[in-house]
């Protein structure tokens, strides 16, 4: 076996993935992709080992719930041929690995630099001397957007090159506010600052990320989290996933200027953040989940007001959809507008809404399951035009189901138990993969241990790292003013970005 | 005399009313009616910030464009109340005047160099260019159908007493309010609230303009508003007496300014690539109109 096969959340021995030559390593990763849509890569990188640079592969299978690992050393002054010559969503991996170690690739399209992070390899680079890819026209006109966002938010550059109103291209770069993350998982070694840092990779998905490091440390230190403690991180991800999806249908329609859309979603969403005030005295959900330790347990008290919630919040959201898929005028906006086909979206590798808004269905509720989401049995809602009306919809059905979930959660509220915070001590040169559906799609962290068990490696993929590129296909020959309903039904990450 | 003053008035209050309106029809209390006007007086005390990639164009432009909104009240009469000029073929001046301006705002806007700003530029140039036939056609019409050429003599001759005149009348107060929204950049086909510099016409061309100058700018959009309000009201007010004319203008005006605030309240913004097919349809509505007063003089074979 060139390749071992584990499970989401599972822990092996690093000495247990087989390595395997640089030839081998890429015609088995390549070849378990290409072809098979149910098959996608989650996790693609390097660190050092030595004096070479360990690469890592990690293809999920969601057919078969399993993920396979292999791994190759190659050194950081090799130049090699490219995964992504052969299929396309090795890209952004390989340009990762290109900007962190200097690896060359020979048939790379586009070694574009992911982020001007400060540990990169080559400090001569810097934002001011990146070339932007232009073009040399005189009937065409470049719009350059950013990095500094008009609603100071985060940072970007958008570089559109149009022919009048429509768009031809679009140049997305990133990378502008790089904190650091992943190296500071290593540097800060307190179970508390890690939680800290995990609950600040996006602002949005508090719950996403912390519950995605929870799992990993709780695997990587083999304890058996309670159900009560399982039950509080599924619900608060359906309930993460509600209030951002009813935000984000209220930015949608105020970026198509529906102001009565805009404001009804608007107040929907606030007694959804509050209840999470009301919960774990955060409205971000901050604070509320660690590894090992029930922090806010749910009282039968607080499934009550979660009722209470839903009998005002479900008449009103309903009909507030009713009226906004029945308005001409914004349907017009919606249908035919930023489509990303299904083949796109493929060799692209999205995740999340972005790849079910095509057909293509990732979902790793119910790919990968994990916390209570086996006895749930999720059921991906999947549309197929890939246009701003299927995210919205997807939005539109996902918030009515994550309802559902929750109120059969709450009709069996677990027991809290009294067992002390368990705090084990991680498992040394052990690997361990841990996956967590977010509410903008796959959020996967990965780890290595040393012979101490201190991490050597913690890294991070937020679903915003691939999907970025989806936006920038989406645009073209779109007209520019419908840029922003695009970006916003997308509505990706800045900050899970850049790290 | 008394259009200018009533058009002042009228001015006062009715983007209050817009905004109002649409604060109310999203569950908010929203700000009073006055808020628009203190706005502005505040950004009179204010002194203005330029660009140094600026020329004199983008300092004098905000006057003329100003200047231009002035000028075209003064020719706008009440009913059959004279404006302070009146003259044969006065429309015209009107409709130019008024192009001045814009042209100067549009200049104005490519002159900061702003990618944005000359977009916004374009779209409103186009916009602009295919509103004209609408105001031409509609006042040519209306022209043929009193056989005088200034606004005061066509609105106090213009009776509206057959069923065919009636209609005449209601397709000319579509044609005229919508003609309002687009010159004020209102929706549906702008929206004036959008912080999306992508998506803007007007708004993105004045993001340069601060202070004094933005001052100059918005308050040239309420008179244009409440301008837009007395032509639509001097269709009906043409043989009434002072006593019910002037309860009709300030009537029509806040029916105006509702319906505004009531359309961006309840409708998203066209798409852009739909905005000249519909600013082109007017025109046919004028054609219509047209085609009407031809019927009512009996000029059809």
């Amino acid at each position: 076996m060139n390749y071992t096969t584990i499970l989401n959340n599972q822990t092996i021995p690093v000495a247990d993935i087989p390595e395997v030559e640089y030839k081998e390593f890429m015609d088995l990763n390549t070849g378990f992709t290409l072809g098979s849509p149910e098959r996608h890569c989650v996790n693609y990188f390097g660190y050092p080992v030595g004096n070479h640079i360990k690469l890592i592969c990690c293809i999920a299978d969601d057919s078969t719930h399993n993920i396979h690992v292999s791994s190759c050393l190659v050194n950081s002054s090799d130049t090699l041929d490219s995964f992504t010559f052969r299929h396309f969503c090795f890209e952004k991996f390989e340009r990762e690995i290109h900007e962190n170690f200097g690896i060359g690739y020979k048939d790379h399209p586009w070694l574009k630099p992911v982020r001007y992070a400060n540990n990169r390899f080559d400090h001569s680079k810097t934002i001011a001397n990146y070339p932007f890819y232009s073009i040399d026209s005189d009937e065409l006109h470049e719009v350059a957007v950013g990095p500094i966002h008009a609603g100071v938010i985060e940072p970007g550059h958008f570089r559109f090159i149009c022919n009048g109103e429509q768009i031809l291209h679009l140049e997305i770069q990133l990378g502008y506010q790089h904190r650091g993350i992943e190296q500071q998982f290593l540097v800060r070694k307190k179970l508390l600052q890690r939680s800290t840092l995990a609950e600040s990779i996006a602002g949005d998905t508090v719950v996403g990320h912390t519950t995605a490091y929870s799992h990993l440390w709780e695997s990587l230190c083999g304890i058996e989290p309670s159900r009560d403690i399982e039950f509080a991180r599924t619900l608060a991800l359906e309930w993460e996933r509600m209030a951002n999806h009813t935000g984000d249908l209220s930015a949608v329609c105020t970026d198509i200027a529906y102001q009565l859309g805009s404001s009804v979603f608007g107040r929907l969403r606030t007694p959804l953040v509050n209840f999470m005030q009301e919960w774990c005295g955060n409205r971000l959900s901050k604070g509320l989940i660690r590894p090992g330790v029930n922090q806010f347990p749910l009282s039968p008290e607080l499934a009550e007001r979660i009722g209470q919630l839903f009998k005002a919040f479900e008449p009103d959201f309903v009909e507030m959809n009713q009226q906004l898929f029945q308005l001409p005028s914004a349907l017009s906006r919606f249908e035919r507008t930023g489509v990303v086909s299904y083949d796109d979206v493929l060799s692209i590798g999205t995740v999340g809404m972005a790849a079910r808004m095509s057909g293509l269905n990732r979902d790793i509720r119910s790919s990968h399951p994990y916390s209570l989401y086996p006895e749930i049995a999720h059921d991906p809602i999947v549309k197929h035009h890939g246009d701003v009306y299927s995210r919205v919809q997807i939005r539109r059905q996902e918030v009515m189901q994550s309802m559902r979930y929750i109120r059969s959660l709450i009709e069996d509220v677990p027991q809290i138990s009294e067992q002390e915070p368990m705090i084990g001590s991680p498992k040394p040169n052990s690997f361990v993969l841990s996956l967590v559906e977010g509410w903008r799609g796959e959020i996967c962290h990965c780890a290595v241990t040393d012979k101490d068990g201190e991490f050597v490696l913690y890294k991070v993929k937020d679903p915003s790292f691939h999907n970025w590129l989806a936006l920038a296909l989406a645009v073209r020959n779109n007209e520019i003013s419908d840029f922003p309903i695009c970006n916003k039904s997308f509505n990706l990450s800045y900050s899970g970005h850049d790290l | 005399m008394l259009s200018l003053i009533l058009i002042l008035i009228a001015s006062l209050f009715f983007t209050g009313i817009i905004f109002r309106v649409k604060s109310i029809a999203s569950g908010r209390k929203g700000p009073g009616l006055f808020q628009p006007v203190k706005d502005v007086w505040r950004l009179f005390k204010k002194g203005s910030v330029y660009s140094e990639t600026t020329s004199f164009v983008f300092q004098i432009a905000p006057v003329i464009y100003f200047s231009s909104v002035i000028m075209a009240i003064l020719v706008v009469p009440f009913g059959s109340t004279k404006g302070i000029i009146s003259f044969d073929g006065d429309f015209i001046f009107f409709a130019y005047v008024l192009a001045l301006g814009k042209f100067f705002s549009i200049i104005s806007a490519m002159d900061t160099g702003s990618s944005f700003e000359g977009m916004g530029a374009s779209r409103e140039a186009l916009y602009s260019m295919f509103a004209e036939p609408a105001f031409f056609i509609l006042m040519g019409s209306f022209a043929l159908l009193t056989g005088y050429t200034s606004f005061l003599e066509i609105f106090s001759t213009l009776h509206l007493g057959s069923y065919i005149t009636y209609a005449l009348g209601i397709m000319a107060t579509f044609v005229l309010v919508m003609i309002a929204m687009i010159e004020n950049s209102r929706m549906p086909i702008d929206d004036p609230k959008t912080h999306l510099e992508l998506t803007m016409v007007h708004e993105v061309m004045i993001l340069d303009n601060s202070g004094f100058d933005l001052g100059l700018i918005l308050s040239s959009g309420y008179l244009k508003f409440a301008m837009y309000g007395t032509l639509i009201a001097d269709l009906y007010i043409g043989g009434l007496s002072m006593a019910y004319a002037i309860p009709v203008f300030l009537l029509t005006q806040v029916a105006f300014a509702v319906s505004v605030g009531l359309i961006e309240s309840f409708m998203a913004r066209f798409r852009m690539s739909h905005n000249p097919q519909f600013i082109f349809a007017l025109s046919s509505v004028s054609l219509l109109i047209f085609l009407g007063v031809l019927l009512v003089l009996g000029k059809f074979v």
